[in-house]
């Protein structure tokens, strides 16, 4: 079974988001970059699924040359291959993404690669558009579920869980599908150093992405911190001095005890 | 026409639909157009009574033979159908697992651009909205134009404090039967297991108590179980706590984990990552326990003590036992 594993570099943001003079970007001059935890699982699942059932697990991204960094990360967990579909590292919107992984999806399946199952994260880190996945499984008319947790696939069936109020839902689908999945459907696993080094020379397919967006759009015109209450903590003291302060607070200003 | 998609449990509309309802109704009265609502299954009647309050004019109860329970596809292609039926130029969406996933399906049936977790819509003179949404679960906010003859947008959640209309309305209800073909019917929810978890879920909480890295090891949770305890409260954590295997996925707060609204959350031994905090944007109170008073927390938290949990929360939890 192959399963294709799409993720997203972003910047791995701290304490603080410090934005561009322009306001147009994060300022990562000072930042590491990552991706969503939810794609983390999307790469271990991957690489479990393919390894479970015999076949292999691809990791792909559209994003710019340094975004081979996150394709390392998940080929050092022994995902089998990567691509990277190559931007100037300006933004691309969701639909123009979307359509740009479905027209690779069908490329390789003209080469001979197909697909039984895409992952994908349920939400981006830093856009939350909640939509590649939906559009990717339209264009290519797959079936698609979002939001998942749990997966387990048994022969061309996919049984995936959604998590609800007091339960799981759980939908049965046919393979090939479409899955969106969220963090905690498995423990991504900690690449050694070897596998490290392993990949950092393994060979990485590249290719220009090709990607329309559709009727109407949705344009950035810029990012702004929202503002917050930063006004320091009152310091109640240090250590279990503190103590007769705390239950004094919790007793009448919050009155929970 | 403005059309809001409305969950509901037995006629009962969500809340977080109402809020969705809410930005709705302000986008009909700018445009000066109407607001309609759409709802899937139940008893459509008993729901319009309910909407009248939030001013709809027309509900669509949609139906159809085959359509028995959630269908992700065929929820977003019916709405879509509808949206073209109807002519109406923007849906308006909750915030919710379904909700994003009903929008994302009727954004391609209509070819339209969606904007999620809205907080702001303004009306150009062009017909173009010019609006604020989340980005970062919420730690930025994007300014963006959203253009086109169909809009799908969600409200994002707690940002529209659910209002009655000025006037009530008697909603009329149609009935709306989509063409539905069998690959739209596919995914369906097969079946449902009920959870086997005990306590009070991190969401409901009126008190969390939150530990991190600075906690330590799996072990040293106890003496937060105790303190959460002690105040009839639940225990949470960050991500680093979950990396390390201390504490389930579950008592994840933040970005991808639980978003939490209690009445006092005490951090202990957590940094305050910006990933962390937009879970506990809902929290009314926030005490910090850490070694560092220089992190973050000690920014965003209402009361700090500053030193070391393992020292600070015993001697709390004797002192709490001993009031009791
Ligand atoms: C896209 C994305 C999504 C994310 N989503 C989430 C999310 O949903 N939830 C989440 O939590 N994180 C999330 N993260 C991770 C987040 O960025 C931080 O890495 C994480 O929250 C840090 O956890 P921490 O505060 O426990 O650890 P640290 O940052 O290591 O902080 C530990 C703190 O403990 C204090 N401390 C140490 N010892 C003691 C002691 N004995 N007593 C008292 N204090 C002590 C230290 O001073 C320090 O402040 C996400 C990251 C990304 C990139
Ligand atoms: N540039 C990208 N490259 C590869 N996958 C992406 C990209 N953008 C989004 N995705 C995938 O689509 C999911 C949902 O993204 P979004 O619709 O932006 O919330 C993400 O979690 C990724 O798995």
């Amino acid at each position: 079974m192959n399963v294709l594993a799409c993720i997203k570099r972003v910047p791995n943001t701290g304490a603080k988001i410090v934005l561009t003079d322009d306001n147009q970007r994060i300022d990562a001059s000072n930042l590491g970059f990552t991706m969503s935890p939810h794609e983390e699982c999307v790469i271990e699942e991957a690489i479990q699924q393919a390894d479970a059932h015999g076949g292999s697990a691809h990791v792909l991204t559209l994003g710019p040359e340094e975004a081979t960094e996150q394709l390392r990360t998940g080929l050092a967990m022994q995902a089998d291959e990567a691509s990277l579909l190559e931007t100037d590292g300006s933004e691309w919107g969701p639909r123009a993404t979307a359509d740009a992984i479905a027209n690779v999806v069908r490329e390789m399946a003209e080469d001979g690669t197909e697909f039984d199952l895409l992952l994908l994260g349920n939400e981006s880190a830093d856009a939350a558009n909640y939509q590649v996945g939906v559009r990717v499984a339209r264009e290519l008319g797959l079936p698609c579920v979002t939001g998942i947790k749990s997966l387990e696939v048994e022969g061309d069936t996919a049984i995936a869980g959604r998590e609800i109020a007091g339960g799981e839902e759980i939908y049965e689908i046919d393979l090939p599908a479409v899955i969106t999945v969220k963090e905690g459907i498995n423990e991504p696993r900690y690449a050694s150093m070897r596998a490290k080094m392993r990949a950092r020379n393994m060979e990485i397919d590249r290719r220009e992405p090709v990607g329309t967006a559709g009727a109407g759009s949705l344009e950035k015109v810029r990012l702004e911190t929202p503002e917050t209450d930063d006004s320091a903590a009152e310091i109640l003291g240090e250590g279990p001095e503190a103590v007769p302060e705390i239950v004094e607070i919790l007793e009448s200003e919050v009155s929970v005890v | 026409m403005i059309l809001a998609l409305v969950e509901h449990e037995r006629g009962l509309p969500a809340e977080a639909s109402l809020e969705a309802l809410t930005l709705a109704r302000e986008l009909a009265s700018v445009e000066g157009t109407d607001l309609d609502a759409a709802a899937f299954g139940g008893d459509g009647s008993a729901l319009a009574d309910e909407l009248g309050t939030y001013g709809v004019d027309t509900l669509h109860h949609v139906d159809h033979d085959d359509l028995d329970g959630y269908a992700p596809e065929a929820w977003g292609e019916s709405l879509g159908q509808l949206v073209e039926e109807i002519d109406a130029g923007t849906v308006v969406v909750p915030s919710t697992d379904r909700g994003h996933e009903v929008a994302a399906h009727a954004g391609v049936t209509l070819d339209a651009p969606m904007a999620t977790n809205c907080v702001a819509v303004e009306v150009d003179d062009a017909g173009a909205y010019e609006l604020e949404r989340h980005r970062w679960g919420g730690s930025l906010l994007e300014h963006a134009r959203l253009t086109g003859d169909r809009k799908v947008i969600s409200a994002a959640e707690h940002e529209f404090p659910v209002t009655p209309a000025d006037e009530a309305t008697a909603p009329t209800v149609t009935e709306f039967t989509p063409s539905l073909e069998a690959d739209h019917l596919r995914v369906r929810v097969d079946r449902v297991e009920a959870s086997d978890e005990e306590g009070i879920p991190l969401g409901e909480a009126r008190v969390v108590v939150g530990g991190g890295r600075g906690v330590g090891g799996a072990e040293e949770y106890d003496q937060l179980e105790e303190l959460a305890d002690l105040l009839g409260g639940t225990v949470g954590a960050s991500r680093a706590a979950i990396n390390d295997g201390w504490r389930p996925h579950d008592d994840q707060i933040g970005q991808t984990g639980a978003k939490i609204s209690p009445d006092i959350y005490i951090a202990c031994g957590i940094s305050g990552a910006v990933q962390h905090m937009v879970g506990c944007k809902g929290a009314e109170t926030i005490l910090a326990i850490n070694t560092d008073p220089e992190a973050a927390i000690i920014q965003k938290a209402d009361w700090a003590v500053v030193g070391d949990l393992h020292e600070v929360v015993p001697e709390l939890n004797d002192a709490l036992r001993d009031s009791a």
